[in-house]
């Protein structure tokens, strides 16, 4: 994660309310998805940013999650997801997060 | 606007593309640079130690590709990573262009430096002085001494390198105050103005008639001063590098979907009877450099993203030959088509082919961002030409002209093995274009779409995307000819 | 299933999977507040 968008969230995370916060992400792969969990779960894996050895916490799901779909307008879903569900590399998507969420728990 | 309805054809003869290979400037791309500000624990000796030779950049299959020795096709059957297996006895250049070396785009930038704003060390490696000799055109060299360099560089200079540790030379700041002027701006908008001007100095010589009438530019770079940052222009400069009085120029912006502009708007004037012939120009992006080199130095693999690119398309009147731009199969994406990247592929290819009662699949090929997945991957990018491929099969299945299982059938048959450096509106495309014209001529294709989409949110104006697209079309008389009629 | 309603959502899009403002849209549609909304580029 770039490291202009690790500050920003850092700062947004510390200005409160820490637990109302959820990441939702629209990353288009396995690797990137693990890599943005990490960083907003555990802290940046790289030690370069600002969230190095900061573990932040945030619950984080993806768009293509189906306790996420579920929540959302069909209608809604549709427009915007559409084809990108069976486009993108779902199971992968989800695999990388449940790696994360483990590895977390751990 | 029907076909008919045009008075003058517009075709597309051929593109030159200018791969300028400068491993030096990897450290002044925009995420080395701002990496080796936060870490100055060797970071900036484990990336030279990472960069790769010319001949090596030469024998990447890739790059083969963008040359035209080699098609996208034969280097889908090269095995991956692709700099493990480089093209033997590759030459340095091809039908689709050509490799210059660093020394001679440095040369190149001395000839560019009208403001006389480089500055060279006095001693330089022999490959630089032989370079300068040959290649900066009777352009004066400024050489001062170390102590001078260091001076410069402590007040705004921008350094650049070949292989030591040693800077070869700084650019200049324009003026102290102008964040528009500041060296490493100006450093990136003459790396553009250069490999451009090469592009096109090669297109020109390929094809010298009729004369060009305009000049477009597409490029990324915002060209200005402090009043007007992005004033631009720079296709115009350009064409001022280039030998002979010739045609003025404009440039056309919209992120990394600017070729494609530029070639429907060169390709307007054209069937307007307003010219007769239009170049598009565009350089390569210095910022792009070495984006993603912490991905590939995980990976154990040389910096990739070591090459600025330069273009230039040639399009004319019709000459009976060449692809016809088909006008009324066109598309710029407009407010509203939503930003999603299904909803881009609906509007910029299905959208016009579904207009002119023909399906996703009559279009043999469609060049999408043809970003090289081998420098993407490793950064987590993943692969950005197939992804495009995989929402176009989508949305053939959703109109019923596949089954949903035939999806990876249609991405083999239409798709591209993706092979351009990742250079933004270079990426973009058009890098197909020599390997389209040589398909839709002497080959046995028909149709090829080009998409460019563009991410007009990284500049925070808005939150839209931005898109385009073109079909080009084996032109009717050569098919005419080839039945003997 | 998560709950979204009342929950302040952190849309972190990627142009080559799913952008900013349609992950918005999504969550705004299930009752919840976008407070960060930002689509990385990595061509």
């Amino acid at each position: 994660m770039d490291l202009e968008e690790q500050g920003n969230i850092s700062r947004l995370v510390a200005s409160g309310q820490h637990d109302r916060m959820v990441a939702i992400l629209g990353t288009p792969n396995p690797a990137s998805t693990r890599m943005v969990a990490m960083t907003l779960r555990d802290g940046d894996p790289s030690y370069a940013g600002p969230l190095a050895g900061i573990p932040l916490g945030l619950p984080v799901y993806h768009v293509l999650e189906d306790q996420v779909k579920q929540r959302i307008d069909p209608d809604v879903y549709e427009y915007e997801v559409g084809p990108m569900e069976f486009v993108l590399d779902r199971d992968g998507i989800i695999n990388a997060l449940q790696f994360v969420r483990e590895a977390k728990a751990a | 606007m029907s076909v008919e309805g045009v008075v003058v054809k517009p075709v597309v003869r051929g593109a030159a593309f200018c791969m300028a290979h400068v491993p030096g400037m990897v450290l002044s791309g925009s995420k080395p640079r701002r990496e080796i500000t936060h870490n100055t624990n060797g970071l900036k000796q484990q990336i030279v130690s990472n960069l790769r030779s010319f001949a090596d950049a030469v024998a990447y299959p890739p790059h083969q590709v963008m040359i035209g020795n080699l098609t996208p096709e034969a280097l889908s059957k090269i095995e991956r990573p692709w700099h493990q297996h480089p093209i033997p006895n590759a030459a340095a250049e091809g039908p689709g262009g050509r490799f210059i070396d660093e020394a001679t785009f440095y040369a190149w930038m001395a000839r560019g430096d009208c403001a006389r704003l480089l500055r060279f060390n006095e001693f330089l490696p022999g490959a630089l002085e032989t370079a300068l000799a040959a290649n900066a055109n009777g352009a004066k060299i400024q050489k001062i001494d170390k102590t001078a360099l260091a001076d410069a560089i402590a007040n705004g200079a921008e350094p650049f390198f070949m292989g030591s540790s040693d800077p070869v030379g700084v650019f200049l700041p324009a003026h102290e105050e102008d964040e528009s002027l500041m060296a490493p701006v100006l450093m990136e908008n003459a790396a553009a103005k250069v490999t451009g001007a090469i592009a096109l100095t090669d297109l020109l010589k390929k094809y010298n008639d009729p004369p060009v009438d305009h000049l477009l530019g597409c490029g990324e770079e915002a060209v200005g001063d402090r009043y007007q940052r992005g004033g631009g222009n720079l296709a115009k400069a350009m064409g001022e590098m280039v030998q002979g009085n010739i045609a003025g120029g404009t440039d056309v912006k919209s992120f990394c979907a600017g070729g494609i502009h530029a070639m429907l708007l060169g390709a307007a004037l054209i069937a307007s009877g307003m010219h007769r012939r239009v170049v598009v120009v565009a350089g390569g992006s210095l910022p792009k450099l070495g984006m993603k080199f912490q991905g590939h130095l995980q990976a154990g693999y040389p910096i990739l993203e070591d090459v600025v690119v330069g273009v230039a398309i040639d399009l004319a009147a019709d000459d009976h030959v060449s692809p016809i731009i088909r006008l009324d199969c066109s598309a710029f994406h407009r407010l509203g088509q939503g930003s999603a990247a299904h909803q881009m592929a609906g509007a910029l290819s299905a959208g016009p082919l579904y207009a002119q009662n023909l399906r996703l699949s009559d279009v043999d090929r469609y060049a999408v961002e043809l970003h090289n997945p081998d420098i993407t991957e490793p950064a987590g990018s993943g692969n950005v030409p197939l992804n495009n491929y995989q929402i176009l099969a989508a949305i053939a299945a959703q109109k019923g002209e596949i089954q949903r299982e035939q999806m990876p059938e249609f991405v083999a048959a239409h798709g591209i093995q993706g092979f351009s450096p990742t250079q933004g509106h270079i990426a973009s495309a058009v890098p197909y274009l020599p390997h389209a014209i040589a398909g839709l001529t002497s080959g046995n294709m028909n149709r090829v779409q080009f998409v460019a989409k563009a991410s007009l949110f990284l500049g925070r104006m808005t939150g839209a995307s931005d898109g385009a697209s073109l079909l080009i079309e084996r032109n009717p008389a050569l098919t005419q000819t080839q039945k003997g009629v | 299933m998560i709950d979204l309603k009342d929950k302040l959502v952190l849309c972190l899009g990627e142009r080559d999977g799913i952008a900013a403002p349609a992950l918005q849209a999504c969550v705004e549609s299930a009752g919840a507040e976008v407070i960060y909304a930002e689509t990385q580029c990595f061509v």
